[in-house]
């Protein structure tokens, strides 16, 4: 009975990690467009290159942060989650 | 020519870089407790000392935070040890180069009226920097651990409130029924989000390139098993695909990654604090005791 709640408690704490990562999605297309326009903008003004360049790093630094919390939801759930709710399964079967 | 003593001081200082790393190297080496492979685990717990509320750990993060501590304070020392008021040797060069380039970027991103912060955003700077770069010799990341960034974070917030409430408090507060009341718990949130979104970025950016290294390290080294574990001798047990590959990836991963996070959090620190100031409600403050105004020169 244990090994049968484990194995579906860590099967959908994996599956949880997945979809938390679905978050990947919006900073991709964002930081994608970012770079996008920073080259159009080199192109037309070559002269201003460092400066588009680091205000664009800066951007995508900032824009970054969504998927990163996404990504600390899924480390949760994969290294910290399953410790946890391993003590909650066992008091809850015996 | 240097003299004797000049040059003892000078082996001095790049003891005190070198040292405290090598003794967290050994301290690392003696704590792990054994095992197979790459693991993926967070800082080991050296001590742990009784407290009331809660056991104090002596941490991996914090330890190797203290060595970095240390290494850039020899350097730092190393740096501006013989200074002369004309530049002749290449290390006061250096010296002058990372003074002039800190004291331009905070008065660019800050204005003149925060023109002193130089030094603590350059300190920002650099311990971020070195403690990402620390896992280039196998140590543990500090900021891979978020306690260490949320402390950081923690810090700033602390001089974001402080300049805020420079207009007085009750201007504060009445900031945060704007637009229309409706919108307090969200500015209240927002207020709590700054901190926590610059611990978070830092904190993941890191740690994501630590766990994918990891990955990467344990993938291969499972490929080459497959692979190459039918060769003769001690060759099947060296896994040969993991030269190499992981190197070239930490490059980005943690190289790249790392001094970006530092000046990225450098830079927030200066334009979250620099725009938290009300110049109106201050000045207006300063008017009625009877204070010089104060302007912020732009950049």
């Amino acid at each position: 009975m244990l090994e049968l709640a484990m194995g579906i408690m860590l099967g959908l704490l994996g599956l949880g990690a997945g979809c938390a990562m679905i978050a990947g999605i919006g900073p991709g297309i964002g930081e994608g467009n970012a770079v996008a326009k920073a080259c159009e903008a080199i192109g037309r003004q070559p002269e201003c290159k460092s400066d588009v360049t680091s205000t664009m790093i800066m951007g995508c630094a900032i824009a970054e942060t969504t998927g990163l919390y996404g990504l600390i939801v899924a480390i949760l759930l994969i290294f910290v989650a399953p410790g946890t709710f391993t003590g909650i399964l066992k008091d809850a079967i015996k | 020519m240097k003299s004797r003593r000049f040059r003892m001081v000078d082996y001095g200082l790049i003891a005190m870089m070198i040292l405290p790393i090598l003794a967290c190297i050994v301290l690392k080496v003696l704590f792990t407790p054994a095992g197979e492979g790459v693991q993926i685990a967070g800082a080991l717990v050296y001590v742990e000392i009784p407290a009331p509320v809660m056991n104090l750990y002596i941490s991996e993060s914090q330890v190797n935070s203290w060595a970095v501590m240390i290494s850039i304070l020899g350097l730092c020392l190393y740096l501006t040890h013989g200074l002369t008021a004309k530049a002749v040797t290449r290390r006061q060069l250096i010296a002058e180069w990372l003074v002039e380039k800190s004291e331009k970027l905070v008065k660019d991103n800050m204005g003149g009226f925060f023109a002193e912060w130089g030094p603590f955003i350059a300190a920002i700077m650099g311990l971020s920097a070195f403690s990402s770069l620390i896992c280039l010799v196998g140590l543990f990341s500090p900021t891979g651990d978020v306690n260490v960034t949320f402390g950081w974070a923690i810090l700033v917030f602390f001089l974001i409130m402080f300049y805020k409430f420079r207009g007085g408090f009750w201007n504060y507060f009445k900031g945060l029924f704007k637009p229309i009341p409706v919108f307090a718990p969200m500015n209240l949130i927002g207020e709590i989000a700054t901190p926590v979104s610059m611990a978070f970025r830092h904190y993941g950016n890191i740690l994501s390139g630590a766990v994918i290294s990891a990955l990467i390290g344990s993938a291969l080294t499972g490929l080459s098993k497959s692979l190459l574990g039918a060769l003769p001798g001690i060759l099947g047990d060296i896994p040969l695909l993991r030269v190499g590959l992981p190197a070239v990836l930490s490059i980005y991963f943690d190289v790249f990654s790392g001094v970006m996070q530092a000046f990225i959090f450098a830079m927030l620190t200066m334009l979250n604090v620099a725009g938290a100031v009300p110049w109106d409600a201050w000045n207006a403050r300063r008017k009625k005791r009877n204070k010089p105004e104060i302007q912020n020169t732009a950049a």
